[in-house]
């Protein structure tokens, strides 16, 4: 019988707890590449609001838009524009999702200190990540092999280095993946011949960076549009932001929000 | 009274094994589960495909879901894993059951199942923060994190296994078999190696497969320092993507109910049924070659 | 019929002696022979020393570089500043969280099946088809675990992210590993006592809740606080389950996500903003996960010790 009672009280207080939370919610979900903005963002809007309680997720820009979309999440992380086949399946069930730039993102090659290039043609870039050059002399360097590192098939900065540089074809298999930008700035730091690209934010000094047609990524050439890896990166609202939603959002894009969108290595607005 | 009594004992009976049943209730749900959320891929790409698929392009349009790379991937950390840990495990084992004073193994034994305890992702992050620069000094190669910095981390999260089921199967053997050879006048050595491995073999292979069933599902390790390449690797530094990494490090951000999700269970699926072997044939062999006292042997 | 027994002892007379011969041949290599031997133990001497070398260096590795991280404020704060400073204090607690969830699931259910299974159950088709599922259920990998954990307890059960998925995936996972440890304990206890007992006119529920439970309780202590320290290590059950990447606030309910240590520390090491930067923090993580970890292990085991030389 004592067992009985045990797993009674178990029950019950496993339905009790749920009923305890209050505070106002907030769900950010989407891109890895608009994680670490969103995250330095809510830190500081959470200490400004404390009856606001802010989770944040990854998943990748296509779940963000998909969970604006199912209405999973107040705050859609994208690091692209919606797709037409997202915008259609939106429509038909009623969610008329709008996007807010929020910061510029520009990723930059980058290569082991000791590397005696610097720079390379976006053509190069493709045809060592293709697989085609696989030696640094080929492209006026030492004679050493390539090593490819890129990122999982899921992160948004692999997405960008895919459409703006590969033009869709596909990195060569060999290539090492690391699940993230700091990832990779170590791996490229402990490797000698090795290549791979980050967000402009990521960079430390334990690596060197490319120009990439003779341009230098940085947040001037990135805000002139002439830098050619760059791209904006979105938050998606279920329609026009309300409330708490509206309050983070202008919290985004006000001049403190982009100083903090600064700070974690993306490129403010203005 | 008595009635009641037998109630209560039918009761409690009838609980306790429906309770039982959830282990098996549990078992079939994963297995259900594996089944109908990897169905879905096979409408579009085909088995014969998807296993023998050399390309792992899960997020390209249109995608490609080749998982040969990653299942040999699977099968080379695997096996080099067990060439280290098999020898290294079987002679702790028979030291700890043959030649060990009692004081020693009182020492040895907790040493090796502390090994077992710890935490796989403490042993991945000293694969990745030691071994891996090592190896690039040691041997010069461009990258280290790689099939031999993987496999050989996972072989010393399965040596505890191995070790410990072999040296139970030592400990059964009859020590009249024992006694019988060294009164022949062969040595300890001598008896251990022609009459204690024989008389236990069974339990050893066990103990073997076991182990390699646990290093073909450990994910962490290979997650973090097999490197991540989906390739068939073609020296023992190439870097790798074995199954539980892949599925691992994409099903975080992959959208629920996608090709890429389904793709992700199917190789689930596919690394369950290899440890599903690797346990049936353990399963099979200790049951086949059970010592049942001397005569069997 | 002569011819037979003949031959038959002609060929015990050739077996002779080449035994014969054989025992001439180990007198002359006796020395050889111990030599042989002294140096194959001592390989196995050395391979046995190999594995509490590993150890020696893995966990001194981790308290030199990690001690000078762990102070208090490390182990009650919260991390700060995208997770560059700071304290782990919710993923100490997340942890405890979801390993101590899944030990509330999985004890009653193992201790239950053990008893069935040990106590009750005759010997069977069925009770063998139920032995092969728990070992089945004991082989499945880690991340089968998870997968099985985010499609049945986060989307069709719609716990979401949540520490009550986790903890049931966890605890599924223990469950094979309290069922065995407790069968253990049920088994050690004598015959003569659940004997005793029946005998005095006690009912098999009353013995084995009286008698049997009360002895095998230290065994069961044990096996638990080992499948306890396993949930708490684990990291691929819980990456999709219960585990996010950062929560400012702690969980206030089941359904809440947290964070915990093993993910913090794979997060850390993987997927920071500045990986060598953080790197005190990651020694520190790893080195605290290791002492709660090893604790309890070596609870468990110094405790497993004293029984058995009682």
């Amino acid at each position: 019988m004592k067992v009985k009672k045990y797993i009674a009280l178990l029950i019950a207080t496993s339905l009790l707890i749920p009923g305890m939370s209050l505070a106002e919610r907030l769900v950010l979900k989407g891109s890895t590449t608009v994680l670490p903005i969103a995250q330095k963002v809510s830190e500081a809007y959470m200490k400004m609001n404390p009856d606001v309680k802010i989770s944040l997720s990854g998943g990748g820009s296509s779940n963000g838009i998909k969970a604006i979309i199912d209405g999973t999440t107040d705050i859609g992380n994208a690091s692209r524009f919606i797709k037409g086949k997202e915008v259609k399946l939106a429509v038909t069930k009623g969610v008329y999702p709008v996007p807010h730039r929020i910061a510029l993102d520009c990723i930059v090659p980058v290569v082991h200190k000791s590397n005696g290039v610097s720079n390379l043609t976006v053509k190069q870039l493709r045809n060592i990540y293709l697989g085609k050059i696989r030696n640094w002399s080929e492209v006026g360097g030492a004679n050493k092999r390539i090593v490819v590192i890129s990122r999982d098939s899921s992160s948004g900065t692999y997405d960008a280095w895919k459409s703006l540089v590969m033009k869709k074809k596909r990195v060569v298999p060999s290539a090492l993946t690391v699940p993230s930008n700091g990832g990779l700035v170590q791996a490229i730091s402990n490797t000698k011949g090795a290549v791979g690209y980050i967000a402009l934010g990521y960079v430390t000094k334990t690596i060197k960076t490319l120009k990439v047609e003779g341009i230098r990524g940085s947040e001037k050439t990135t805000k002139q549009g002439v830098y050619p890896i760059s791209r904006p990166l979105y938050m998606f609202t279920k329609s026009w932001p309300k409330g708490k939603t509206l309050d983070f959002i202008n919290y985004i894009l006000s001049v403190k929000g982009q100083k903090l969108v600064k700070s974690v290595g993306s490129i403010p607005l203005y | 009274m008595i009635f009641n009594r037998k109630t209560t004992e039918k009761t409690v009976h009838s609980m306790f094994f429906l309770i039982t049943t959830v282990s098996l209730t549990v078992l079939s749900l994963i297995m259900l589960f594996l089944f109908t959320e990897s169905i879905p891929l096979f409408e579009t790409v085909s088995i014969k495909d998807f296993l023998f698929g050399e390309f792992w392009y899960p997020t390209d349009e249109p995608a490609e879901f080749g998982i040969l790379s990653l299942i040999i991937g699977s099968l080379y950390v695997t096996i080099i894993s067990s060439v280290i840990a098999i020898p290294l495990g079987l002679m702790t084992a028979i030291y700890l059951a043959e030649i060990a004073s009692e004081r020693m193994a009182e020492i040895v034994k907790p040493i090796v199942e502390m090994l077992a305890s710890l935490p796989s992702i403490v042993i991945g992050f000293f694969g990745m923060v030691v071994i891996s620069p090592l190896l690039q000094e040691t041997f010069d190669v461009p990258i280290g994190l790689n099939l031999f910095n993987a496999s050989l981390m996972l072989a010393f999260m399965i040596i505890p296994t191995i070790c410990s089921l072999s040296e139970d199967a030592i400990h059964s053997v009859p020590v009249a078999l024992k006694e019988a050879s060294l009164a022949l006048g062969a040595t300890h050595l001598e008896t251990i190696i022609k009459v204690v491995i024989p008389a236990s073999i069974s339990g050893i292979c066990t103990a073997v497969i076991l182990g390699m069933s646990r290093a073909i599902g450990e994910t962490m390790v290979v997650l973090m320092i097999a490197g991540g390449a989906a390739m068939i690797p073609t020296s023992i530094f190439d870097p790798v993507r074995p199954m539980p990494a892949s599925i691992a490090a994409e099903m975080a951000e992959t959208p629920f109910g996608g090709e890429h999700y389904h793709a992700l269970f199917a190789t689930g699926l596919v690394l369950f049924i290899f440890t599903l072997m690797f346990n049936m044939v353990a399963a099979y062999i200790s049951n086949k070659y059970r010592q049942v006292g001397e005569a069997s042997l | 019929m002569n011819e037979a027994i003949i031959d038959t002892l002609k060929l015990e007379y050739t077996n002779i002696k080449s035994v014969n011969e054989k025992v001439l041949l180990f007198k002359d290599s006796g020395k050889r022979r111990r030599t042989i031997e002294q140096l194959f133990f001592m390989m196995f001497k050395v391979a046995a020393m190999i594995n509490g070398l590993a150890l020696i260096v893995i966990v001194s590795y981790l308290v030199i570089n990690g001690y000078q991280s762990i102070s208090f404020e490390f182990l009650i704060e919260a991390p700060k500043e995208s997770m560059t400073k700071g304290g782990i204090f919710p993923c100490i607690l997340g942890t405890l969280y979801l390993s101590c969830g899944a030990i509330i699931f999985a004890l009653p259910i193992g201790i239950a099946s053990a008893i069935y299974i040990n106590e009750y159950a005759v010997q069977s088709r069925f009770l063998n088809f139920i032995r092969l599922g728990i070992n089945t259920l004991a082989g499945v990998p880690s991340i089968v675990f998870g997968l099985f954990g985010l499609a049945f307890f986060c989307i069709v059960l719609k716990m979401g992210v949540s520490i009550i998925a986790g903890s049931l995936t966890l605890g599924i996972m223990s469950l094979p590993v309290i069922i065995s440890a407790t069968e253990e304990a049920l088994k050690s206890v004598p015959d003569t006592y659940r004997e005793a007992s029946l005998g005095l006119g006690a009912t098999k529920w009353q013995t084995i809740y009286k008698v049997v439970l009360p002895t095998a309780l230290p065994g069961i202590l044990t096996g638990t606080i080992l499948a306890l320290s396993r949930a708490a290590g684990e990291t691929a059950p819980i990456m999709f389950t219960g585990a996010v990447f950062f929560t400012q606030t702690l969980p206030t309910s089941i359904f809440d996500e947290v964070m915990a240590l093993p993910y913090h520390i794979y997060v850390l090491a993987t997927a920071g903003i500045n990986i060598e930067l953080t790197r005190p923090l990651q020694y520190g993580s790893a080195l605290v996960l290791l002492i709660m970890v090893l604790g309890m292990n070596l609870v468990a085991i110094i405790y497993r010790s004293k029984l058995r030389r009682k």
